[in-house]
């Protein structure tokens, strides 16, 4: 044995140098394999393949960087999403990164990380976020979430244009064409004229499906409306401003007056009523996001072929689109935030952010005004195009609005959830108060939600 | 055993070689063994009941943000707001009508189930159970679709029979008994198979005394069948007043609070103020405000249960 230099010792030498080596390389080699475990609960989307996207981008950015992205979709049916964040924020435990509804970001600020560092290279590469996933998304100065591409929407007019023209004589596809130019007659697109329209198309037996209760579509549209009368009821610190409120007062007005041509069970509708009424062909318009034209497509064609996406009527002060957008936040106490900050900024880039949109079939909404340009909106139908002015363009002279802004959000959260907004318009046209009775009712339940800090 | 409690075995100083060991005795006490016995009982209790029902209130006397304590101020802010005076009276109307319409409703069933013979009761039995058996997120989906606020099904059997449209949704006292239907629907078949089990615990012989007496029927139900069933009839009713109380799914399901508030129950409302608004101490402060109700409720009843077993003593 020893002639071959086989001895005992020498095996036991290089068995040993061996081991020390594999010892020593092992945690090389893992630290080239993984990052660790990135936990991302994004919300599950309704476009039954709108996963898909975030999952390959999750899928992509992960093998790239050799972090272990975990992915779980959270549904929003029965609030599953809202319970889950609640239970995380209390146990300060659970998901790295989260979708957090239009109102979270603000009443989990203190929980979630800054992203200011990921936001200045997101705006200086495609320019200024819409203003209201700023006011959302931005709380004290700084912003704790991300507005996500994934789940945001608009929820512009979708018009039956044959109706429209036949019953009020309004050509809308001549009005707002599939092209960035406004097209004749779009100044009259207003929502003193709305009034009219809606007057005859009520008595043709075609109301326009706008809910009036406290679901999300009632008090965004109704939102957008109070906007574009400049009506608010709570400034920006927290002062009440409903007593003498000229503009609030004639937004009401009109909106008692608009009531009277819609459905009279519009104070019962969810926000699945107004895509029902449009789908059924009951409605010549209603105000929702291209979700309920999309159905259309799949249920009553011969109805999708006759819908025009536009944007919202303009008021004496302006014309605002209601939005209700997602963010991405990061938890404050995750231990992966540079690798979450990393996915997020990654998530947000315009060609992934173009895959989310392309995906959920226009459906979602990138913040970034830049942003409005991509190839799906103007390609899908039938009929062609017809969602070309879904995303606000440049040409719409819009600003995306959300209720009760530009109130603090602690305050306006509650105002929103209770539809506050809605329910004084209600108090007028269904329970038979005065102006100054259901305004006077809408002050003491505002100082109720301020009380109590 | 000794007077003290511990089991009669050989003494402990006998184990020890003489000297006592009180830590061995109190061992043996029949008490102690009692309490570690009760001990996984007493954790669960501490832990699933105890410990919520203390944070619920603690939580209920924070500031929003959960930073500070307040004290009462969410429960003063409560009492003067006027939606929540609104939840309130629609919470105990809907509550109590609800349970009254069930035990009635309950209490007849039993009595024509009674009435059936034995061997043809068992599918009346099973047929009646169904609506408390389906979920009743479920159940109350198909309810939700029969009011739908523009497809109803009720209002499209009505208009065959030239009956106007009822808005059972939009109109707030029409939702209120839209949410009392369902609720009496799903909660009924409780009641009949507690009457009926008490029912058929009711001995023969009373009733043909009472026969032989010349006893009416109805003087049969007053004074044989109604006080042989009085624990049973006032533990379900507690039991179905403190459920009903804390319903949530049937509005939440049904109306979601509205038109303006007027059908929102305590747990619905909650949820709303405390979830969905983001005032998780002010959400927890309403579904408290039920509690010394049904204390109370709870109080008289067991009291008046525990009169009636040592009258029949």
């Amino acid at each position: 044995m020893s002639k071959h230099g086989m001895t005992r010792r020498n095996v036991l030498r290089n068995g040993a140098g061996v081991l020390a080596a594999t010892a020593v390389g092992a945690p090389m080699v893992h630290a080239q394999g993984t990052g660790g475990t990135l936990r991302c609960g994004f919300w599950d989307h309704w476009v039954p393949v709108g996963n898909n996207a975030i999952r390959e981008l999750c899928a992509e950015w992960g093998q790239r960087n050799r972090v272990n992205v975990q992915v779980d979709f959270i549904t929003s049916v029965g609030n599953q999403n809202l319970l889950t964040i609640a239970a995380q924020a209390q146990s300060r435990s659970g998901h790295d990164i989260l979708s957090f509804p239009t109102w979270e970001p603000a009443s989990k600020a203190d929980l979630l990380e800054p992203v200011d560092d990921v936001m200045a290279r997101l705006t200086a590469k495609y320019g200024a976020v819409n203003p209201a996933a700023e006011y959302l998304g931005k709380i004290r100065g700084k912003w704790v979430a991300i507005p996500a591409v994934s789940g945001t929407q608009y929820k512009p007019a979708c018009v039956r244009f044959d109706l429209l023209q036949q019953h009020a004589g309004v050509d809308i596809r001549a009005m707002w064409p599939a092209e960035n130019r406004v097209g004749p007659g779009a100044d009259q697109w207003t929502w003193a004229n709305l009034l009219t329209y809606a007057e005859k198309c009520h008595a043709a037996g075609f109301p326009f499906g706008m809910p009036m209760g406290s679901f999300t579509d009632a008090v965004d549209t109704v939102g957008a409306i109070f906007a574009a009368y400049g009506a608010s009821v709570m400034d920006a610190r927290g002062n009440i401003t409903v007593r003498g409120n000229d503009k609030l007062r004639a937004a009401v007005e009109y909106l008692v007056r608009l009531s009277r041509f819609l459905p009279n069970d519009v104070w019962a509708w969810d926000d699945g009523a107004n895509n029902r009424a449009l789908i059924s062909g009951r409605s010549a318009l209603i105000f929702n996001p291209p979700s309920a034209w999309a159905v259309a497509k799949r249920d009553a064609p011969q109805v999708a072929e006759r819908c025009w996406t536009v944007t919202t009527p303009a008021g004496p002060e302006g014309r605002f689109v209601p939005y209700l957008p997602y963010f991405w936040g990061i938890w404050s106490f995750s231990r992966m935030k540079p690798a979450a900050k990393a996915l997020l900024e990654f998530m947000s880039e315009r060609t992934s952010a173009e895959k989310q949109t392309t995906t959920s079939n226009g459906y979602d909404i990138p913040p970034f005004l830049s942003m409005s340009d991509f190839a799906v909106w103007a390609n899908e139908g039938p009929p062609t195009g017809t969602i070309f002015n879904y995303p606000i363009k440049p040409h719409h002279n819009a600003t995306a609005s959300i209720a009760f802004a530009p109130a603090p959000a602690e305050f306006a959260v509650q105002a929103y959830q209770q539809g506050l907004n809605t329910k004084v318009v209600a108090r007028v046209a269904q329970a038979g108060e005065t102006i100054d009775q259901a305004l006077a009712w809408l002050e003491r339940e505002l100082t109720t939600i301020r009380r109590g800090g | 055993m000794a007077a003290d409690g511990t089991i009669a075995v050989r003494d402990a100083a006998e184990i020890t070689g003489g000297r006592a060991n009180s830590l061995q005795r109190f061992a043996r006490r029949r008490s102690t063994i009692a309490f570690v016995m009760t001990l996984p009982l007493l954790a669960v209790i501490v832990g699933l009941v105890a410990y919520p029902a203390l944070f619920g209130i603690y939580l209920s006397m924070l500031n929003r943000r959960m930073t500070e304590f307040v004290g009462f101020l969410n429960y003063e802010i409560l009492i003067e707001s006027e939606t929540f005076w609104n939840v309130f009276f629609q919470s105990c109307f809907f509550a109590i009508t609800a349970v009254l319409l069930k035990a009635l409703i309950g209490f007849w069933l039993a009595h024509m189930l009674h009435h059936i013979p034995n061997n043809k009761q068992r599918k009346w039995r099973g047929m009646l159970l169904v609506p408390w058996v389906i979920p009743p997120a479920l159940s109350t989906l198909g309810w939700w679709w029969m009011f739908d606020p523009s497809y109803s099904s009720i209002n499209w059997l009505l208009s065959i029979v030239s009956v106007p449209e009822v808005p059972w949704l939009g109109h707030h006292w029409w939702a209120r008994i839209a949410i009392i239907m369902v609720n009496v629907w799903i909660g009924a078949p409780f009641f009949m198979i507690m009457y009926l089990a008490a029912l058929k615990s009711v001995p023969e012989q009373l009733y043909e005394a009472a026969a032989i007496d010349g006893a009416t029927s109805w003087q049969r139900l007053r004074y044989v069948t109604l006080p042989m069933m009085a624990n049973i009839i006032s533990i379900t009713v507690l039991f179905s007043l403190i459920v009903t109380f804390a319903n949530y799914d049937i509005v939440r399901v049904l109306t979601n609070g509205g038109p303006r508030d007027l059908t929102h129950v305590f747990a619905s409302y909650a949820f709303q103020v405390g979830i969905l608004s983001g005032n998780i101490p002010r959400g927890a402060a309403v579904s408290l405000f039920m509690l010394p109700f049904l204390a109370v409720c709870a109080f008289f009843v067991l009291r008046g249960v525990v009169r009636r077993n040592k009258e029949q003593m």
